[in-house]
């Protein structure tokens, strides 16, 4: 404990009797003398405090073990004649664990799930299959001071989309995205490693990933999807299968980010270098699904606008197997643009908007190669998006709404939430996916039957 | 005149009169209520250039149920070029406690002639989102104490009087320049007259009424610098309050300035949050 401060009460009454000081108001004169404080201990010698059991709790502790257990569960609103009526049921424990070894940081999360509703799988801890998934496993040092690596298993997230991607190339687990797990599990993990240089002119952060990390995409085993060349909703029975880019470091990735910040506005050139993350093209001999070769260029802006933060940003993406577009089982090239607002309009209600743009280049191209019979795609995909947030009883709720509106392909994607901390260690939320579209063949209304309610329960630790 | 008639006959008198007939604030010693805003503006944000502590914070609603909050909050003060008035702050608040905020971290770049920018990064997403708010009354993660009581309220935002002058306290009255943008009508600030820290503040809503009532339960001299280490916010109307406790509190570590950039969100400083 500090040094008591000592200070002597002279009792001299100058103050209060000189001349030109105001007179207290009537009323307030009681009001004030009434609320005069005590002194607190420290500055009142003649005070002693009692003896404290309180000691705040140490924050460096070399290994700590953290984490959660949850329970979740979920029902399809629809019938879907292709998949399951239960959506989600399962229990997860999450045990994540830092040890420090002199200047190393190692951070190892992993979740233990026990799914008694869908078939169990052998562990595939890449794909995020079995019992075990394997969230973060990696070592974390700065050999010099303005160097930082990161090796190993991690999750990665850039740019500025509210649950939109440009330039993030990370991979996405779609399936617990839709299904209704926490919205942690949107990002699947990476195995990489990541390097950053930070100087005062700029940063760079460069990742590479020496074997390709696909999303995490729908196949079909827990969502019913739309199949091209069947022409209709498949599931259970007709999984995607795919083509893998497997091999060590020959199908690798490599991103780039370099960053500054002005004055408050957050500035971001990005680069990548690998596949389309989730299927983008067709094998025409075997049918399998492919991850055609990819680059992208991008940049982004963050700051405050008016009276909350606005966002802009864009990307260009190279389809390398099908420059000229004649590919009609690759993807085009195309531009991804976004532009962004959220503010803050009343106390603990937070509202955002975003309007993005996908357009496909080299669509006469497309057009003129479109096998006979195959649904145009649009040129252009416009997306709106609507995020409201209300915080109450004092923080402890939250009611969320995220929707994603596209005015093009007339589809609709709703995800409510309500969440709710009972405790420090106990919280509850419920929610749902919300599917509906004018077409079955687009990019939300394919899901339609897949709408679904969940509920979970977790106890943190 | 000689020196010792000079002395005896104009210079003691000219002395005498001005201290026993103390008549103006010049030269009774008094200050005027701007330098005692200032100076307690001074002592409640701005002391040192840089800080530590680990604050731990119990809030208690009306039926008794708590709960906890601990975290560790790094502040630096950005030295103004031009004079070296209370300026621009940066602020790093890394959470531990409760578990689902465990290792997030909240930080702000505040600034006086503009909003503040505001930063939470999310570990388990590896997200670095961009807070919009104007709003500074707004409860701090869920406590009594609004973000404006953690981060500082612009003195030049009220019109400051002094209602009384006692033994040991300055007693403030404070009224919002622009009374629509608070919930208070007035706030009234007891200050301790030799180290000008706040010990009591009062806050009246728009009726008159005490709503918030803030107290500094001890102080303690950290290197030099009073430092309230226990104080309580009630909430009269709710009956809730927010005990906040600081531990390990330590000033000028030399905190580099680049802690307060993305870089640190993505890895938190252990060397300075210990």
């Amino acid at each position: 404990m500090g040094m008591l401060f000592s200070f002597a009460l002279t009792g001299a009454s100058s103050a209060t009797e000189s001349a030109g000081e105001p007179t207290l108001p009537l009323g307030l004169e009681d009001k004030t003398e009434a609320l005069e404080p005590e002194l607190p201990f420290g500055l009142n010698l003649e005070r002693k405090e009692p003896a404290q059991n309180f000691q705040p709790p140490a924050f460096a502790q070399h290994s700590i073990l953290t984490g959660f257990w949850e329970a979740r569960g979920g029902i399809r609103t629809q019938n879907d004649a292709h998949e399951r009526d239960a959506s989600l049921g399962e229990t997860r424990l999450q045990l994540e664990t830092q040890k420090h070894l002199r200047s190393l940081l190692l951070k190892v999360t992993s979740d233990f799930i026990y799914d008694p509703v869908f078939d169990h799988h052998s562990i595939r801890l890449e794909k995020g299959e079995g019992f075990i998934d394997l969230r973060e496993a990696h070592i974390l040092l700065s050999p010099l001071d303005f160097l930082d690596i990161k090796l190993g298993r991690q999750i990665l997230t850039w740019g500025t989309g509210d649950m939109l991607f440009l330039n993030d190339l990370f991979p996405k687990d779609w399936k617990s995205f839709f299904i209704g797990r926490d919205i942690e599990y949107l990002k699947a993990p990476s195995d990489a490693v990541k390097v950053g240089f930070f100087t005062g002119i700029a940063n760079l952060e460069v990742v590479y990933t020496p074997r390709f990390d696909p999303d995490r995409f729908i196949e079909g085993k827990r969502i019913s999807y739309w199949n091209s060349s069947l022409g209709r909703r498949a599931g259970r029975d007709i999984n995607v299968d795919v083509i893998k880019n497997d091999d060590w470091f020959k199908d690798n990735e490599l991103a780039l980010r370099l960053f500054r910040n002005v004055r408050g506005y957050e500035l971001a050139a990005y680069g990548y270098y690998g596949f389309w993350k989730s299927p983008a093209g067709l094998d025409p001999v075997t049918s399998e699904a492919i991850f055609p070769d990819l680059v992208t260029f991008g940049a982004s802006m963050r700051g405050k606008l008016f009276q909350g933060i606005g966002n802009l940003e864009f990307s260009y993406y190279l389809s390398q197997d099908d420059e000229s577009g004649r590919n009609p089982f690759i993807k085009n090239s195309e531009f991804r643009n976004l532009i962004g607002y959220e503010q803050e309009l009343a106390r603990n209600f937070t509202v955002g908007v975003q309007y993005y743009l996908e357009y496909m280049l080299d669509y006469q191209t497309y057009v003129h190669n479109l096998p006979p019979g195959s649904k145009k795609a649009d040129e252009d995909r416009h997306v709106i998006t609507f995020r409201i947030t209300k915080l109450l009883m004092n923080q402890n709720l939250t009611l969320s709404l995220f929707a994603y509106y596209s005015p093009s392909d007339q589809d609709t994607y709703l995800r409510p939430l309500i969440h709710y901390k009972i405790n420090d260690h106990w919280s509850a939320e419920t929610g749902g996916n919300i599917f509906w579209g004018n077409n079955d063949d687009t990019f939300f209304g394919q899901f339609e039957k897949n709408s679904n309610l969940y509920a979970g329960l977790r106890y943190g630790f | 005149m000689t020196k010792s008639q000079l002395m005896i006959e104009v210079v003691t008198p000219f002395f005498l009169f001005f201290f026993c007939f103390p008549s103006s604030n010049v030269f009774s010693g008094e200050l005027s209520v701007d330098e005692i805003v200032e100076k307690t503006n001074h002592i409640s944000y701005y002391q040192g250039k840089d800080g530590r502590a680990q604050v731990s914070m119990t809030i208690t609603d009306s039926q008794e149920r708590k709960r906890s909050r601990l975290f560790v909050i790094l502040r630096r003060d950005e030295q103004e070029k031009v004079k070296e008035t209370d300026g621009d702050q940066k602020l790093y608040v890394y959470f531990i406690r409760p578990a689902d905020v465990n290792k997030m971290v909240f930080m702000v770049w505040k600034h006086r002639a503009r909003d503040d920018d505001r930063w939470l990064y999310l570990p388990a997403l590896d997200l670095v989102k961009r807070i919009s708010s104007t709003d500074k009354r707004t409860s701090f993660t869920g406590s009594d104490f609004f973000y404006e009581d953690v981060s500082g309220r612009a003195i030049n935002e009220d019109t400051h009087e002094i209602l009384e002058v006692t033994d040991t306290f300055y007693v403030l009255k404070n009224t919002p320049k622009e009374p629509d943008s608070v919930e208070f009508s007035s706030f009234t600030m007891w200050i301790h007259k030799e180290t000008f820290l706040p010990i009591k503040t009062v806050f009246f809503d728009k009726q008159g009424e005490q709503h918030r009532v803030y107290e500094a339960l001890k102080v303690e001299m950290i290197q030099g610098f009073p430092t309230v280490t226990k104080s309580r916010m009630k909430n009269v109307k709710t009956g809730g309050e927010t005990l906040m406790e600081y531990g390990n509190v330590e000033y000028n570590l030399e905190l580099p300035e680049d802690i307060f950039t993305e870089r640190h969100l993505r890895k938190a400083p252990r060397n300075y949050l210990k």
